[in-house]
């Protein structure tokens, strides 16, 4: 309709994302939440869940076909572990692409200044020392959210003494320093105290284990305000992508784009990480295969990597609790295992393409 | 341009620089290599701090604003960074970038503009091809319908030509100096090639060492004796006003004997 109109008036349209892709990336979310909703230990079936989400929606009057366990399986255990899933992946991919429009660089990823690192001394040292629960809130969240940004803070703290405000290279280099450093310390928490070794193992493998609703709501600001900055500043990364001298010269602030758009990036993937630990991979993979399969404008690859990230995340941890049912697999090496074939075959299927 | 000096890493690059350019004018920057010529049009376009006074249309450079820079002043850097995988389109559009707010998407109207820009350049037809694809010429006019949709009243090139075959060169330069006498755009180059420097711009500048050397209408500035001076090198001087100066280097006398 919009394009018809247009088109008769010779009015250009703007290139971005198109209506086709967003109806792809809708579909896929929903489908990705249906099938983590469905399947399970007690399979729910895609109808009845449709009928009971239905059934909550005033002025229609639709009965539930779920008996209360039923209920409470699907919207005490299911549901919030869906929803932490979807937030997780959507804001580790998009960070991910953020970070690799900020750096101009392929391989950057949501990690790249140091905040996994900072994350998993937080979480160790709270594992370790503060045995994990203080008062009866789990410590392990607030820790590995403060290491996250303060290993960030550093790096950027660092990177920025010596010029790198002015250079990407610099700053990757002042990340490599802060995150070796702060990897040593960990490990060395680590080994004190073996005792605690297998819990901070699983940590750092990472996992959606959730109590309940209450971890959603914890991180949803984070990530809300994160993707809300991040998206404002689609256009801002494709312009950062013709080099820092050039963007200067067409008028960009490029410094401080970069600061906003990684402060922002890093809060969203500390509040991430924080409840998910260090799962990998996937600020790497989605953004690419968005950009091999749609193009490479950050108006679509932040976007459609948060769309399809999120979706990836959901059927990563559904694959992570069914496959050695009843036992579970650490996320971290599902995404892993299956992320990078399936990024091998998109790889072949389509030409190579640098951000 | 008044009294310009500007120091990298304590070394003084440009050196008390005056120049003054008329709205509408071509002027080209000459040099040796190392003469300053590229730190003269990055402190013109605002990307090197200087000391001394740039003016454009009576707004001082050093105290506008990155977007305000950019709305008045284009910079084509030598090597220009063409992301491969980008549409010409794309890429045109981010020219918009200065009349686009801090957030703000650009719009159909924006588009216009690019392909109006592409349009003037003759590259209507390479909207949809990616960056990588292009010739060298092609890629150049996509720079130029970028610098073009930017909308500015002046323009800086360093070095437009410099790995374009003759005929590109040609092409390119005539579509300078076109949009330059119809659309009133300024123009300061920094230019490599001598004969070109001879017959496109109203004036040049020769730099050497960071100092104007010589300055004025080609066929003063690009005497034999002047080159020979500042470049170190033995050319003659052929053609006259009328079908420009080509400057013809030729072979070192002592070392042709010496071989």
């Amino acid at each position: 309709m919009i394009g018809a109109l247009r088109a008769r008036r010779n009015v250009t349209a703007v290139p971005g994302l198109t209506g086709a892709w967003i109806a792809a990336a809708v579909a896929v979310v929903v489908a990705a939440t249906l099938l983590g909703l469905a399947i399970g230990p007690v399979e729910l079936g895609f109808a009845s869940i449709l009928r009971e989400v239905a059934s909550h929606i005033p002025f229609l009057s639709v009965s539930s076909p779920f008996t209360a366990t039923e209920d409470a399986i699907l919207w005490e255990l299911r549901a919030p572990r869906v929803v932490l899933g979807l937030l997780v992946g959507a804001m580790l991919a998009s960070a991910g692409a953020a970070y690799q429009g900020v750096f101009r660089n392929p391989l950057a990823d949501p990690y790249l200044l140091g905040a996994a690192a900072g994350a998993g001394l937080g979480a160790t040292l709270a594992i370790a020392y503060g045995g994990g629960v203080v008062a009866g809130r789990d410590l392990r969240p607030l820790a590995a959210f403060a290491g996250a940004t303060l290993g960030v803070a550093a790096a950027y703290a660092l990177g920025r003494s010596v010029g790198g405000a002015r250079s990407t290279a610099t700053l990757i280099l002042a990340g490599v320093t802060v995150a070796s450093f702060l990897t040593a310390v960990q490990t060395f928490v680590q080994q004190q105290n073996t005792d605690t070794v297998q819990e901070v193992y699983a940590w750092i493998l990472g996992q959606l284990e959730t109590s309940g609703w209450r971890d959603v709501v914890a991180i949803l600001p984070y990530v809300a305000a994160s993707w809300a900055v991040l998206l404002l500043h689609r256009r801002l990364l494709d312009v950062l992508a013709v080099g820092d001298d050039e963007a200067a010269s067409l008028g960009v602030n490029v410094a401080r784009v970069r600061l906003v758009v990684l402060a922002m990036a890093t809060l969203g993937t500390a509040a991430a990480v924080a409840l998910s630990g260090l799962i990998a991979f996937v600020g790497i993979i989605v953004p690419h295969a968005v950009r091999l399969v749609a193009g490479t404008s950050y108006r679509i690859v932040l976007p459609l990597s948060l769309a399809f990230g999120a979706a990836f995340l959901v059927l990563a941890d559904l694959l992570a609790r069914t496959i050695v049912a009843p036992a579970e697999l650490p996320i971290g090496v599902v995404t892993a295992f299956f992320g990078a074939p399936f990024f091998a075959v998109v790889l072949r299927m389509t030409r190579t393409v640098a951000p | 341009m008044n009294r310009v000096s500007v120091a990298l890493d304590g070394a003084r690059v440009v050196d008390g620089l005056g120049i003054t350019v008329e709205a509408g004018e071509w002027v080209g920057l000459i040099g040796p290599n190392g003469a300053g010529k590229t730190t003269a049009l990055r402190a013109v376009a605002g990307l090197v701090p200087y000391a001394g006074s740039i003016a454009i249309l009576g707004a001082e450079v050093s105290s506008l604003s990155r977007r305000a820079i950019a709305r008045r002043i284009a910079y084509v850097p030598q090597d220009p960074v063409l992301p491969p995988d980008m549409t010409v389109i794309e890429y045109v559009l981010l020219g918009r970038t200065p009349h686009l707010g801090y957030a703000a998407a650009a719009g159909p109207r924006d588009v216009d503009a690019c392909r109006l820009a592409l349009a003037r350049l003759d590259a209507a037809h390479l909207a949809d091809r990616r960056l990588g694809s292009l010739s060298g010429g092609e890629r150049q006019r996509a720079v130029l319908a970028r610098s073009m949709a930017q909308d500015t009243s002046l323009l800086l090139l360093d070095e437009p030509t410099t790995a374009l075959d003759v005929g590109a060169q040609q092409q390119v330069l005539e579509l300078i100096s076109a949009l330059r006498s119809q659309g009133g755009l300024t123009v300061l180059s920094a230019m490599h090639d001598l004969t070109i420097a001879g017959q496109y711009p109203d004036r040049l500048l020769l730099l050497d060492r960071g100092r104007e050397a010589a300055s004025g209408p080609a066929r003063e500035v690009l005497t034999e004796e002047i080159v020979a001076r500042h470049y170190g090198a033995t050319v003659r001087i052929v053609g006259d006003d009328a079908t420009g100066l080509a400057v013809v280097p030729l072979r070192h006398q002592e070392a042709e004997q010496r071989l």
